[in-house]
């Protein structure tokens, strides 16, 4: 036993010197929500940028998940400038990527159902025209299981024929923009449940009607089934929604202004 | 070397702990400490455990519902059995406690985890149901059961989902006693809820037709259904109201309160949709006073909106300019 000590102590000793060599470039600051996966997920996602968490990038979901197939969230930031994209992670999922959002004439507003697997954060990260991300989120509960269930739709025969199939409608906003929500038929299976490949919606892109970009979503596969997304758009309709999934089916559909 | 002597210390402690007697020995009859269950008379031969006015947690054991039990010259009928089978068993003490009739009938008033799985400590008793209620604890009462482990914990030991065997009889009215028991088939906090009413002592076991102060769940609730079951119930000549959570009343309040705030909850629900809100923004909302009071709240608002809102949502999406 002495043996062992007198050759781990120097080692410790090299250790602490080289360990300022290994650092990366930007600090990463301490998570306000304690997750054991912060410093990974940073390392993930955030390796070289700035990283800050910003009281602004709100985050709303039950503390408890109480259908883990569809926990509920929106995250927007009223009063934070210049978003490009927004990043929506969950530190303890099995994937843990749940969706990029890229607000070009839109707000950095987004809702959406996601499957829980276990307890976790869920977390929006904007970042900004400097390169900066700001990051908030909170915990959510759950006795989980959600990323491991099949589908509802992989138990159903019927379901194919109505792959894609888009509802969708628009409400005027006061600040003269449009609320888009949408919903698509699609299993968004995870890949994780038993002999059921991966099959989930990776693009879905909104253009107003002379084809410009309003926004472009990027699901993954934690987004729940038959996905309700909830847009605030800088743009009044009509508009166009375009997308497709990881098997290259596409779907389409075309919005009208709302009546009133 | 040295976790060996602080063994060595951790033992001289308890020894010495026992010596002085700090270790007191649980008893029996309060089911290893887990369950004190105090029998409230409600009226004439009737009690009620009263649960506690909060969601299942490790410290309330789960017994947040309330159970009940009714004296008769012909044996013990018994109203729900409550969360798990120390539960039970708890139970049938305090019952022994007030009289020396055996437990004759037990009637389940729904498949929710709080009100039968205590059936564990009947099973020597028929135990009865409606139809509907008995197949769904067959079919999901393990999942319930597991369900319910994972959020209570170490009370729920010896726990399993006990299926009814005997169909309760709506047709006819049963006699035990001197009490003339009708018992009820309704539907609307789920597919059926059992209502037992005693003609005798004019006291309606409403089971969780009736929140009383706490907010109604509603997992598997047809809101409509139970709007319609409501105001049939309410019309009923019955003295004293046991709802299935919150203090026993006399008269209609409870029936009105719960019928008061689901009309809330789905017009709230269906003014949000109307004006495009997402789910997490619904959960979100500020409560209005008297419903902020309830118990459990918001947090049985928000889990109602994980059950009602996405068809809801769906519906007002479908009234769409999708063209």
């Amino acid at each position: 036993m002495r043996v062992a000590r007198l050759v781990f102590l120097p080692l410790l000793a090299l250790l602490i010197v080289l360990m300022p060599l290994g650092a990366t470039a930007a600090e990463v600051p301490d998570d306000p929500l304690d997750s054991s996966q912060w410093r990974y997920m940073a390392r993930k996602y955030f390796r070289d940028a700035s990283i800050v968490f910003d009281e602004r990038v709100k985050v709303i979901a039950p503390d408890y998940a109480e259908d883990s197939l569809n926990t509920p969230v929106q995250v927007s930031a009223p009063d934070l400038e210049g978003v490009e994209q927004v990043l929506v992670f969950a530190d303890m999922s099995p994937i843990t990527k749940v969706l990029d959002y890229y607000p070009v004439k839109a707000d950095p507003a987004i809702g959406f159902s996601f499957k829980v697997q276990q307890a976790t954060p869920i977390r929006a990260a904007m970042r900004t025209a400097d390169g900066t991300w700001h990051i908030g989120g909170t915990w959510v509960d759950a006795q989980g299981g959600g990323c491991t269930a099949p589908s509802v739709a992989s138990a159903d025969p019927i379901w194919e024929t109505r792959l894609g199939e888009t509802e969708a409608r628009l409400w005027s906003r006061d600040s003269g923009g449009d609320r888009l929500k949408f919903r698509v038929v699609h299993p968004m299976d995870t890949g994780l449940a038993a002999g059921i490949p991966e099959f989930f919606i990776t693009e879905v892109t909104i253009t107003d009607d002379s084809g410009e970009t309003l926004a472009r979503l990027e699901p993954y596969e934690p987004v729940s089934e038959n996905p309700v997304i909830t847009l605030d758009l800088d743009a009044r309709g009509p508009l166009t929604l375009a997308g497709r999934d990881n098997n290259g089916n596409r779907f389409e559909a075309t919005v009208a202004e709302p009546a009133s | 070397m040295s976790v060996r002597m602080r063994a060595r210390q951790v033992w001289r402690l308890l020894i010495g702990a026992a010596a002085l007697g700090l270790f007191v020995p649980v008893s029996a009859n309060a089911a290893d400490g887990y369950y004190e269950l105090v029998p409230e008379q409600v009226a004439d031969d009737t009690y009620v455990f009263l649960g506690a006015q909060e969601n299942f947690s490790f410290d309330n054991h789960g017994a947040i519902s309330n159970t009940g039990f009714i004296v008769t010259d012909n044996g013990v009928v018994v109203i729900d059995t409550g969360p798990s089978r120390l539960y039970g068993e708890a139970m049938r003490a305090a019952i022994a406690d007030v009289t020396d009739q055996p437990v004759v009938q037990v009637y389940i008033t729904h498949a929710h985890p709080d009100h039968f799985l205590g059936n564990n400590a009947f099973e020597d008793v028929p135990i009865a149901a409606l139809a509907e209620t008995t197949s769904a604890i067959r079919e999901i009462g393990p999942d319930l059961a597991s369900n319910l482990y994972n959020l209570v914990g170490s009370a729920m030991r010896g726990t399993t989902a006990v299926v009814p065997d005997a169909a309760a009889d709506t047709e006819n009215r049963v006699t035990f006693g001197d009490h003339e028991l009708e018992l009820v088939a309704a539907r609307g906090h789920t597919a059926s809820d059992l209502m037992v009413f005693d003609h005798s002592t004019g006291v309606l076991f409403a089971g969780d037709i009736a929140f009383h102060d706490r907010a109604p769940t509603t997992p598997n609730a047809d809101i409509a259904a139970w709007h319609e079951t409501l105001a049939a119930t309410q019309q009923r000549n019955f003295k004293t109201l046991v709802p299935g959570h919150g203090p026993v009343v006399d008269g209609g309040e409870a029936l009105a309160q719960t019928g008061d705030y689901l009309t809330w909850l789905l017009q709230g629900f269906e003014q949000a949709a109307a004006r495009g809100a997402s789910a997490a923004e619904v959960m979100f909302l500020p409560l209005p006073e008297r419903w902020a009071a309830l118990a459990v709240e918001p947090g049985e608002y928000r889990r109602s909106v994980s059950h009602l809102y996405p068809s809801i949502e769906r519906a007002a999406l479908e009234r769409d300019g999708t063209r």
